[in-house]
């Protein structure tokens, strides 16, 4: 279920150095903004340096060869996920992405579903934020105001790791790019959505019952849209257990509909 | 025109804006947050090993309190902050963490019994209270007493950017994404606003409010060697410069972490050495002991840097293809510890070096890593020659870092700072002073300027390259502005630094699209970038002494009698070519913890002339209220509590200091 692209050999950074390889990065260009634009791939040649990602090659190509080039890094790190696009096909982290990784071939193209903002930039905090107001991903909390002077609310620490475990998805757009059913039914709330679900579920600070949870992703845009293709679970750059999750969820929302 | 209204204005959506967004927008204001990328991707989520309060839940933490976390940070300082801002921080640190805890962060808890964790290279066994489980667990960091941090195991910032942007989110608080302020509007006394540049159309929008605040972080992009993120590059404070009143204090203060990975320069976390790891040099020899006795890897990060840089030069560094480095040792913590609470240094390792921290020693060396300097305020956040705008977090200077922050004390204050700044900047919005009396020929003005300025990119005949400068710059500041400084490299980094702004105000572009368009962003940004160079560059030149993490070879020495004092920036004329550069005394007779050894680093410095009368004073004072409680003792020393907003006022309750009465519900 790794994802090739992203599974790096063992190699010291004092390993020996080679001669530099020359890459040919082909990238899917086109700006909407732009009435002259037309989609078509545009090929770049780089020479590779040591250490190389995708983020310092796309910049490089920026500053040396084509300044109108447009793509999002933030953190460069892999913790922020603005950088997620399609790499040789598959949905990934530009930023850490080695190069040697990869063949001197290259393609990259924005991701798919998302609102196509130019070249390898896309939309991705617009969908986000649509889903997380739909899906109401936040703590609903028993009182607006907590007491701030007193012991915090105690919480098992096994309880709180398993949340974590969640909670760690970048909403990196990844899964939904990913995701079969997202190209069929465009209001699909993708793995991205159903794994808040599990979250906020798993969270006692979340007064929120299931049957809410049915009313959120109780349906086909919801967590029975989904047709367990399950590309979002072997795409993911966090390795979330999304699998998991969304057969969970399901088994606990069509438990509730066969009641109701 | 494109004018929005609104009556709060936030530049920049990492924790410290949203939570000035959230605070006020509880107070019935409107509010609007401004960021360069979406929410939820801000810097604020590459905050790794925690944030500091004093909670004190773990045994290695018990005793702990916001004397503690006071006295830590003010030595962290090197006796810079404004201990009564420092104060307010330690007091609302505690009231931050439970509040994110209600938000929703998973904070990692405390567990009954024995564990196992190492201790200065040995395995101890400490055992966890009983009253203690399940409650938000810290671990150790440098430069404290106790272990105070705490954590969601190394991805802290993460998930609290999440529960915030989540709580702004269900507080209906629009975030315009991909937008940049570029100018501030302003009539010289009151600051109305912001010219705003659509990044995706290039359309320029002028937003008018009652209140702008300033939340945009670091400038850590000043450097060529930096954890910072791409988008730290210091325009929120360059705006605020720009407007010619507003100052910028200590710009020169800019600390180096430790352990960046090499030769990428991500961060690794301060946890690494705070659950245990160590440094070692080319013969795996454990070196921080040779030089600070005390406490070894977890000094402050300005010490440990700085020894970490002469260790190598002293012949002691690895050498590699790229340079050379020293190594970070995590493998005695054992594959459990790092599995669960440094994955994402393990996920770092295994994708930008190819090792296996588990198995493997992690090659580091320091990188820029925070700006402790930002624009100048009071302790309610405000400016205090620029009415009506605001600061908070990392861009600011209210100043509660000094010379050098403690790991820990950022996060912790982005969150803190956004909470008490949000409820100034309420108070400000209702009342008078909160009027906005501007002119749409003022609006249209400062519009006019901004597009002519852009303007003259496309129809211009220059041709300097943006992206050259700036690199130039980066290179520039890393050699002569770092960690070691000396007096000839930084007055030539000045002067390059001169010629580098003369010249960026000839820049052609190649591509000259007026819609998004990154070579026209590159070069009005390195224009306001130079500025606030410059800013750091003279102000490290100028400040002849040794503090915190500002170190001059040539003025190896802590001087209060001299340079006790605050470095203030002004930019007055657009045609200069420096800051005027003004100095603000700190009033030794004014303080809690007169000025001293930190405890580690540097023994020898010149004293202030003040420092043993107010020495004798404070041990008077202590001496008279011996029996009292240390509340009543505090008070007597430094009053502060007066200065925060009612609603973070009271007492912070812990297990070993309970509450007598039912706290005061401050709803």
């Amino acid at each position: 279920m790794n994802d090739a692209a992203q599974t790096v050999p063992v190699v010291a950074p004092t390993a020996a150095p080679a001669a530099p390889r020359k890459l040919v990065i082909r990238i899917l260009r086109y700006n909407p903004q732009d009435p002259a634009s037309a989609p078509h791939l545009q090929a770049y040649e780089i020479e590779e340096a040591d250490g190389m990602t995708l983020f310092i090659a796309l910049n490089e190509i920026r500053e040396k060869q084509d300044a109108s080039l447009q793509f999002d890094f933030v953190c460069r790190a892999g913790i922020c996920g603005s950088c997620a696009m399609i790499i040789n096909g598959r949905p990934g982290l530009a930023c850490r992405t080695l190069t040697k990784n990869l063949g001197v071939h290259i393609t990259l193209a924005p991701l798919p579903v998302f609102e196509l903002i130019a070249d390898l930039s896309v939309n991705t905090g617009k969908w986000m934020r649509e889903m997380s107001e739909r899906l109401e991903t936040w703590v609903h909390m028993k009182q607006a105001e907590v007491d701030l002077t007193k012991l915090e609310e105690r919480m098992d620490p096994d309880l709180a790791l398993a949340i974590y475990e969640l909670d760690r998805c970048i909403e990196c757009g990844c899964c939904v790019a990913g995701c079969g059913t997202v190209r069929m039914r465009p209001g699909f709330v993708g793995a991205v959505g159903l794994n808040k679900i599990a979250r906020f579920r798993l969270d006692p600070r979340d007064v929120r019952t299931d049957d809410d949870y049915y009313d959120l992703v109780g349906n086909d845009d919801g967590v029975f849209g989904c047709m367990s293709l399950l590309g979002c679970h072997d795409v993911c750059p966090k390795k979330l257990p999304l699998a998991t999750q969304i057969a969970f969820v399901r088994r606990k929302m069509a438990a509730l509909g066969w009641k109701g | 025109m494109n004018i929005v209204y609104t009556d709060v204005l936030v530049v920049g959506g990492g924790l410290a804006g949203l939570r000035v967004g959230i605070g006020v927008r509880r107070r019935g204001h409107d509010v609007v947050i401004l960021s360069l990328v979406p929410l939820k991707r801000s810097h604020s989520a590459a905050a790794q090993g925690g944030m500091q309060a004093s909670l004190g839940n773990v045994a290695k933490g018990a005793g702990d309190n916001e004397d503690v976390h006071f006295e830590d940070t003010v030595r962290g300082s090197d006796w810079g902050a404004d201990q009564q801002v420092v104060r307010m921080f330690v007091d609302t640190a505690p009231k931050a963490v439970r509040e994110l805890a209600a938000w929703g962060v998973p904070w990692s808890r405390v567990r009954k019994g024995d564990r196992e964790v190492i201790i200065n290279g040995q395995k101890v066994t400490i055992t966890e209270r009983d009253e203690a489980h399940g409650l938000v667990a810290q671990r150790d960091f440098g430069g404290t007493k106790k272990w105070r941090t705490c954590y969601v195991s190394d991805g802290t910032g993460h998930a609290m950017l999440f529960a915030m942007s989540d709580q702004a989110i269900a507080h209906s608080i629009p975030v315009h994404e991909r937008t940049e302020a570029l100018a501030l509007i302003h009539d010289g006394g009151r600051c109305y606003g912001a010219i705003v540049r659509d990044l995706v159309t290039g359309v320029l929008i002028a937003y008018v409010a009652k209140a702008t605040v300033i939340a945009s972080g670091g400038a850590g992009r000043l450097y060529r060697v930096t954890t910072n993120a791409v988008i730290c590059e210091g325009i929120g404070a360059a705006i605020a410069l720009e407007t010619g009143v507003a100052a910028l204090g200590n710009m020169e203060a800019v600390q180096f972490h430790p352990t960046a990975i090499f030769p990428a320069g991500i961060l690794v976390t301060e946890g690494c050495r705070g659950d245990g790891g160590l440094l070692l040099d080319v013969d795996g020899h454990r070196f921080m002991p040779d030089y600070e006795p005390e406490k070894k890897e977890l000094a402050s990060r300005d010490v440990v840097a700085r020894r970490m840089e002469q260790h190598i030069h002293s012949g002691k560094g690895v050498q590699s293809r790229f340079g050379q480095h020293l190594w970070l040792d995590i493998t005695l913590l054992g594959a459990a510890h790092v599995n669960t609470n440094l994955r994402e240094v393990k996920e770092i390792c295994q994708y930008f070096l190819g090792i296996d921290p588990v198995r493997d020693r992690i090659p580091v060396r320091p990188a820029q890593h925070y700006t402790m300097g930002g624009v100048r305020t009071d302790h309610t956040g405000q400016s205090r020659t620029l009415e009506g705008l605001f600061a908070a977090g990392e861009a600011s200077c209210w100043d509660m870092h000094g010379f050098n922050r403690l790991g820990g004390n950022s996060v912790a204050e982005t969150v803190v700072a956004g909470m008490i700044v949000g409820e100034f900047v309420a108070d400000y919005c209702d009342g008078v002073e909160g009027h906005v009396g501007i002119s749409t020929g003022m609006i249209h003005d400062f519009l006019s300027r901004e597009q002519a300025r852009l303007d003259a990119f496309f129809t211009g005949k220059g041709t300097e390259d943006a992206v050259a400068l700036r690199v130039r710059m980066q290179e520039i500041m890393t050699a002569k502005v770092g960690i070691f400084r000396a007096g000839d490299d930084l007055a030539s980094a000045v002067a390059e630094l001169q010629e580098l702004l003369a010249r960026s105000r000839n820049i052609g572009l190649r591509y000259r699209a007026r819609g998004a368009n990154p070579e026209l962003v590159a070069a009005y940004r390195v224009q306001k970038m130079l500025k606030v160079a410059l800013c750091v560059a003279y102000g490290a030149l100028t400040r002849t002494e040794s503090r915190g993490a500002h170190f001059r070879h040539d003025f190896p020495q802590r001087n209060d009698a001299q340079w006790l004092k605050r470095t203030l920036a002004v930019w007055k004329h657009e045609s200069d070519t420096l800051p005027t550069l003004t100095w603000e005394p700190l009033d030794v007779m004014k303080m809690e913890l007169p000025p001293g050894w930190r405890g580690y680093g540097a023994k020898d410095y010149v004293d202030h002339p003040d420092t043993a009368m107010r020495a004798a004073e404070v041990a008077a004072c202590r001496a008279s209220l011996a029996g009292f409680d240390r509340r009543t003792v505090q008070q007597a020393l430094m009053p502060y509590a007066h200065l925060l907003p009612a609603r973070f006022q009271g007492l912070n309750e812990r297990i070993d200091e309970r509450l007598a009465q039912p706290a005061v519900v401050t709803a």
